[in-house]
């Protein structure tokens, strides 16, 4: 990584069309990511447009139209208030797309950081940072999320903290492994005998260099940020009732499954499995990308 | 390997001081007043004030945490909000039911799994290596909670081959004598197949959504660490020597490939214990896992503190299980152990 990055400094032109091509090769061997790309293209433009491109009001509900099954008209069918699901569907992608992405973003700055940091200085920070991640992954991390919410308050800030905290040891994990085999490489010598302090080194070299396997994570960790945050909001914490998220209108859905009306909790509950499954495919395709080695 | 366990335990103690801790801290960051919270909503300022004294919240941080260390060491959890029940009484009482689930889901997933990944080994490229990497891809994006209802409505509501999805028995059977608090179990013992039959059919729909959902980590890295082994010297050596395939697969190949399936099974049951929340909150089935949903929604705070610290015990207690495991497997552990 730091040769090519050395060759994007010097040759732009001449570095990124290799990149270029890896990318184009991964794709072609595996076409399983370009679809997942697909699929990313077309929730980000949900959670962007969400609002606009919906064809009814998420909220707006009617008495005269319950319990419609799919039809022409609600493409999705219509929830217990009448609701159209389909842009219930649609409009839920952003909120479910803001809460994982902005704990994964959280989780990225703080375990990316002290996981470098543990890896890179040793010694005390190394078990402290080690101790922290042991004992969080002591506990069922489900669970302990739920704990976190119980305790914080029930609040989709709350959500997106505790989704952040369980996700922290697998950051710390990489970052630090990352870091251990780059505190003794040349650039690393070579900027400490320019006079670099330590924490300069290690925010200002070590840290670019070990990115690209981070960014891989964070497609990784996506798909579960987003499961473990509907789960939440599946046995009721933090997302409320009207507000539409896939989680907690298949809860809705979840009673009316043993009448027989599956529409409703089928399509939230599809769309989440593919926001899932897309992220899923997406971080496999990445880590083959960035990281051929651990390709399987 | 007295000595070895006892080391094995030596190691535990510092998981579970920091268990402990993390606990103290959940029930002490609540936000607002405690003292005002569990007075209830017609305190008086005096009533919280002694509610505050007789919770010991008005003594420095240290004090609060030893007495909480020594109410945990008495067995005292609290009491629940609602019910007015000692925790550890609810829990115990619900805790067979979550284990009865938890572990008929382990094993189904196991008995598919692990087939599966030593199959997709054997013949890489087949069309169950195939159906082996749609499976591992596929498992690790479905909501657990949303396959549970696809299983309700195709199995009960379309198909009817299944009883509606109210707990681990329907109204009009009683359940067997309890010795294990496993019912089917019990029922066996009561010798009492009716019993057996409506326990099973109960169980076989949240169980089998449990084993979807750990079955994908578990054929993965069957398949992968027996690629590994079957690629090695003494694979081959086996072979040359003769040994019928079976012989070689099951004897040395796979001995040596459940190494790393063991050390995934610590994962999984992370993920099974979280699941379980949800897939018995799908089935009603009234273990520990809906206790704590229902004390969540009721804001009823010292189930879900006893709940999840039961949980994060019970995780322990099992990795430490899966370690000394390894070492019944593997001699070269004990060895160095």
């Amino acid at each position: 990584m730091s040769d090519s990055a050395l060759h994007a400094a010097a040759a732009p032109g001449q570095s990124s069309p290799t990149i270029l091509r890896h990318a184009r090769h991964v794709v072609s061997e595996n076409p399983v990511t370009g679809f997942a790309f697909a699929l990313f293209l077309l929730i980000a433009t949900c959670a962007l447009l969400g609002p606009h491109v919906a064809p009814y009001d998420p909220l707006a509900s009617d008495a005269a139209g319950i319990l419609q099954p799919p039809s022409l008209k609600h493409w999705c069918g219509t929830d217990q208030l009448g609701r159209d699901i389909f842009s219930r569907v649609i409009v839920a992608t952003r909120l479910d797309f803001v809460i994982a992405l902005s704990s994964v973003v959280l989780v990225f700055a703080a375990g990316g950081l002290s996981g470098t940091a543990a890896g890179f200085f040793g010694g005390w920070t190394d078990r402290i940072v080690g101790r922290v991640s042991d004992t969080i992954m002591a506990f069922p991390l489900f669970v302990l999320a739920m704990g976190i919410v119980a305790a914080l308050g029930n609040t989709v800030t709350n959500i997106v903290l505790a989704t952040a905290i369980i996700n922290f040891p697998l950051y710390v994990r990489v970052a630090r492994a990352q870091a251990n085999v780059k505190r003794d490489a040349g650039f690393v010598l070579a900027a400490r005998l320019s006079g670099n302090s330590e924490a300069r080194i290690m925010l200002c070299h070590v840290l670019p260099n070990i990115m690209p396997i981070m960014m891989v994570q964070i497609s990784l960790t996506m798909g579960y940020a987003i499961l473990n945050a509907a789960g939440l909001s599946f046995i009721g914490l933090g997302v409320r009732a009207p507000t539409p998220e896939w989680g907690i209108m298949v809860a809705e859905g979840a009673a009316n499954i043993i009448s027989g009306e599956w529409w409703i909790a089928l399509f939230p509950g599809a769309a989440l499995m593919l926001a899932v499954f897309c992220f899923n495919l997406l971080g496999d395709g990445l880590r083959d990308v960035v990281d051929p080695q651990r390709r399987t | 390997m007295l000595s070895v366990l006892a080391k094995r335990f030596v190691t535990v103690i510092p998981t579970l001081i920091g268990v402990v801790i993390v606990a103290f801290l959940l029930t002490r960051v609540m936000p607002g007043d405690p003292a005002a919270y569990f007075a209830g909503p017609a305190a008086t300022p005096q009533s919280i004030a002694e509610v505050k004294k007789s919770l010991g919240l008005d003594r420095p941080w240290h004090e609060q945490f030893t007495r909480y260390v020594s109410d945990l060491m008495h067995g005292n959890l609290g009491n629940s909000l609602s019910t007015g029940q000692p925790v550890v009484t609810e829990l115990k009482t619900r805790l067979p039911a979550s284990a009865e689930l938890t572990l008929s889901g382990l094993i189904l997933s196991l008995c598919i799994a692990v087939p599966l990944g030593i199959l997709a080994a054997m013949k890489q490229g087949s069309w169950i290596d195939h159906i082996c990497r749609i499976v591992a891809t596929a498992g690790v994006s479905l909501p657990v909670f949303f396959t549970g209802l696809l299983l309700v409505y195709i199995f009960y509501f379309r198909l009817g081959w299944a009883p509606s999805p109210i707990g681990r028995l329907d109204a009009f059977a009683t359940a067997p004598p309890n010795v294990t608090g496993f019912y089917l179990i019990d029922a066996l013992i009561a010798r009492d197949l009716e019993t057996f039959a409506a326990a099973l059919s109960q169980l076989i729909l949240p169980a089998v959504t449990l084993a979807i959902f750990s079955l994908a980590p578990i054929a993965r890295i069957t398949r992968a660490s027996m690629l590994a082994v079957l690629a090695s010297d003494f694979v081959r050596t086996a072979r040359a020597s003769g040994l019928s395939t079976r012989t070689v697969i099951l004897v040395y190949a796979f001995r040596n490939a459940m190494l790393p399936i063991i050390t995934t099974l610590g994962m999984v049951f992370s993920f099974l214990l979280g699941a379980n929340v949800l897939v018995e909150k799908v089935f009603a089935w009234p273990g520990i896992g809906s206790y704590a949903v229902e004390a969540l929604i009721a804001s009823d705070f010292a189930p879900v503190q006893g709940f999840v610290l039961a949980m994060a015990v019970l995780y322990v207690a099992l990795n430490l299980v899966i370690d000394v495991l390894y070492g019944v497997i593997d001699p070269r552990v004990r060895i160095e152990g």
